[in-house]
């Protein structure tokens, strides 16, 4: 029944999926392994999606039965076992700068830094530098990723930048930048570490600073 | 404004294109200054047909497609495009007069009108965003519901009336009610309609409707102003005369949104299907209507979802890339060239496109990301291309750097002609020198021998 819960999710069969779950959890399975199903299916789903033959349809709807799946579980779990579960390699930092709403990419980065392990700390859209910066001192992460679509995108994210430097944060903070207009010119305008060009390489590069 | 000769419907797709090419490229309805500026508007025009049919013309025609940089280099902030149309005409004039493009750029809007709608499905600079951000902005949500495609397909326009514009814009709630225009037809039947009309939610949304219509009128002062300046006076063309959308990107966009579509692929995706159909016929509607208005022989489709990273090819194949060539064949029977502006990357999708028989010499594809050597091999032979010069580059690199980049392209796939010289998007920001090296690179690496 384990293999079939995963392979369910990762076929994107939705109402199978839930059918399964029901009669796992009928049957007396813990409920943190569940999860731990689903967990092990959107990592397949991750990879597939970085061998390109997943995209973003199987992205969201991946996201959606893994959503309902929590949904269902979520209620069985004891809060003690939940907190003991998982450990991270790393907080990331995540958000879309000032001025620019658009949220596909932030969305899909944020997906594949979380199903990789990492605690992802994801601000949202039209992020004033000032509030990344509060993240970062909240949260101690270490690297910063900061998501625009639009050409205007090129200014918040080299403010970001500048407000990273004026907290004193810039030495323990990685950059990355990515988005549609985004490239080494926009990297060296920004005064990024890195920048990428599809969600994967948000992955590669976080775990090449701070997750081994 | 095209008016359609008499014989317009014995025409063939082709003399239906010849006949609005003429139109365009004659500068009728242009009022023009001087002998100087009528033949350098026709030299333009002709460029474009030419590299359309691809030929080679004179030179490499560069079009520098400028947004929100048109602003800031006049040194005012974008909202005044919606918000001050004195200042926005005086910015467009001084940036055709300081820069000499090959073609001109138009951007101005009615805010009010916008703010008058409470259009929901945007946000805009002067209306909820700063004055001086330099976009207008989509609201990627969900404007029509799971449930809903039956509706859709049934009766597209009265779906978009009664329930998508009252779901989209704030003023116009009362059009759900809005009875069934079918009480028309009898003489005892048609008080159903007009005693519905006197309802209060309907008048209200009627009235914002006029005002609407009003308060987009009242740009044509400054738009006219432009038109004088730099078509009649400088002879400069335009070269886009419309917009049409891709049936996938209409409902993924602005009506199911993003999470919306991509869902509906896997729960619903025979419904998608149905819609994207039914949607053709109105694509190709939108784009031959603005092109009779505008007398400009080219209408634009932005593709967003079809992206190389946005969907697998075989969804590509399915759902995107079937009617997206049925509105460009439907366009092409109504004489339309149609442009399609490949925002992301294409790579993937060059072979289906290219292996599909569209038409040869009717097409103008611009380029943002995609490998343009790869464009060259598989468009190259049928279809006019260009683009890819990155706007990253137009706001950061020295103009050496944008010179040389031009001439790569030039030298790699511009050899041929069928190719022009542009950004791979909008420009919105830029050094002044930056643009002026764009523009000047078709003019002196460009030249056809």
């Amino acid at each position: 029944m384990t293999e079939k819960l995963v392979e369910a999710i990762v076929e994107m069969r939705e109402e199978d999926s839930a059918h399964i779950t029901a009669d796992l959890i009928e049957s007396g399975t813990d409920p943190l392994e569940v999860l731990k199903m689903g967990r092990d299916a959107m990592k397949i789903i991750g990879e597939r999606f970085s061998n390109g033959e997943y995209f973003i349809p199987e992205l969201i709807m991946g996201g959606q039965i893994m959503s309902k799946i929590v949904e269902r579980v979520k209620p069985l779990i004891k809060e003690k076992q939940a907190v003991g579960g998982t450990t991270t390699l790393g907080k990331v930092v995540i958000g879309t700068v000032k001025g620019d709403i658009h949220d596909i990419g932030k969305n899909l980065v944020t997906f594949l830094l979380d199903i990789n392990g990492f605690e992802v700390i994801d601000l949202g859209v039209d992020v004033p530098p000032a509030e990344f910066v509060k993240a970062i001192q909240e949260s101690g992460a270490h690297v910063v990723g900061l998501s625009g679509f639009l050409t205007l995108a090129f200014d918040g994210m080299k403010e970001t930048v500048q407000a990273l430097e004026e907290a004193g944060l810039r030495n323990s903070v990685k950059v990355m930048i990515g988005g549609g207009q985004i490239d080494e010119h926009i990297r060296n305008y920004a005064a990024a570490d890195a920048y990428g060009n599809n969600a994967q390489d948000a992955v590669s590069l976080a775990k090449q600073w701070i997750g081994g | 404004m095209f008016i359609y000769p008499e014989n317009w419907n014995s025409l063939s797709p082709d003399e239906k294109m010849e006949a609005r090419f003429d139109y365009w490229i004659s500068g009728a309805g242009v009022k023009f200054e001087t002998a100087k500026a009528e033949e350098s508007y026709r030299q333009g025009a002709q460029r474009i047909k030419d590299i359309i049919q691809l030929k080679k013309p004179d030179r490499v025609p560069c079009i520098p497609f400028a947004d929100a940089y048109i602003a800031e280099y006049a040194g005012i902030p974008y909202g005044d495009f919606l918000y001050n149309h004195e200042k926005a005409a005086q910015a467009v004039i001084k940036f055709h007069r300081d820069f000499e493009p090959d073609y001109s750029m138009m951007i101005l809007g009615p805010g009010k009108m916008y703010d008058r709608l409470g259009m929901k499905t945007y946000r805009w600079p002067g209306g909820d965003l700063p004055i001086d951000t330099k976009s207008y902005q989509m609201v990627d949500s969900e404007y029509m519901l799971e449930d809903e495609y039956d509706q859709l397909i049934a009766n597209p326009e009265g779906f978009f009336m009664r329930t998508y514009m009252p779901r989209a814009f704030a003023a116009l709630e009362g059009l759900r009610t809005l009875p069934s225009l079918y009480n028309a037809m009898e003489f005892p039947m048609l008080p159903m309609l007009t005693g519905m009309l006197a309802a209060p939610p309907v008048r209200e949304a009627l009235q914002a409707l006029l005002d609407a219509g009003q308060l987009t009128a009242e740009t044509r002062g400054a738009m006219g102003k432009i038109t004088n300046e730099v078509v009649g006076k400088m002879g400069i063309p335009p070269t886009l005369g419309g917009f049409w959308k891709v049936p996938f990107d209409i409902i993924g966009d602005t009506m199911r949104g993003t999470n919306g579509i991509m869902l509906d692929l896997y729960r619903r995706p025979d419904k998608v299907i149905a819609a994207c159909e039914r949607l053709v016929p109105i694509s190709i509607n939108i784009g031959v209507e603005a092109v009779n208005m505008s007398g400009v022989p080219i209408a634009m489709g932005v593709l967003h979802k079809g992206d190389d990273t946005f969907m697998s090819d075989a969804q590509f194949r399915k759902f995107y890339w079937p009617y997206f060539k049925q509105v460009m064949l439907g366009l092409m029977n109504e004489g339309v060239v149609p442009a399609a502006f490949v925002e992301g990357r294409y790579n993937t999708r060059l072979d289906v496109i290219a292996e599909s028989g569209l038409p040869a010499k009717k097409t103008f594809w611009m380029f943002d990301k995609t490998d343009m050597l790869a464009v060259k091999k598989k468009f190259g032979s049928w279809a006019c291309f260009g683009g890819n010069v990155p706007t990253s580059m137009l706001l950061t690199a020295m103009p050496q750097e944008i010179k040389d980049y031009c001439k790569n392209l030039i030298d790699t796939v511009g050899q041929d002609g069928g190719y022009f010289l542009s950004p791979g998007a909008d420009i919105d920001m830029a050094t002044p020198e930056n643009m002026h090296a764009l523009i000047d690179a078709a003019r002196e690496y460009g030249v056809y021998l």
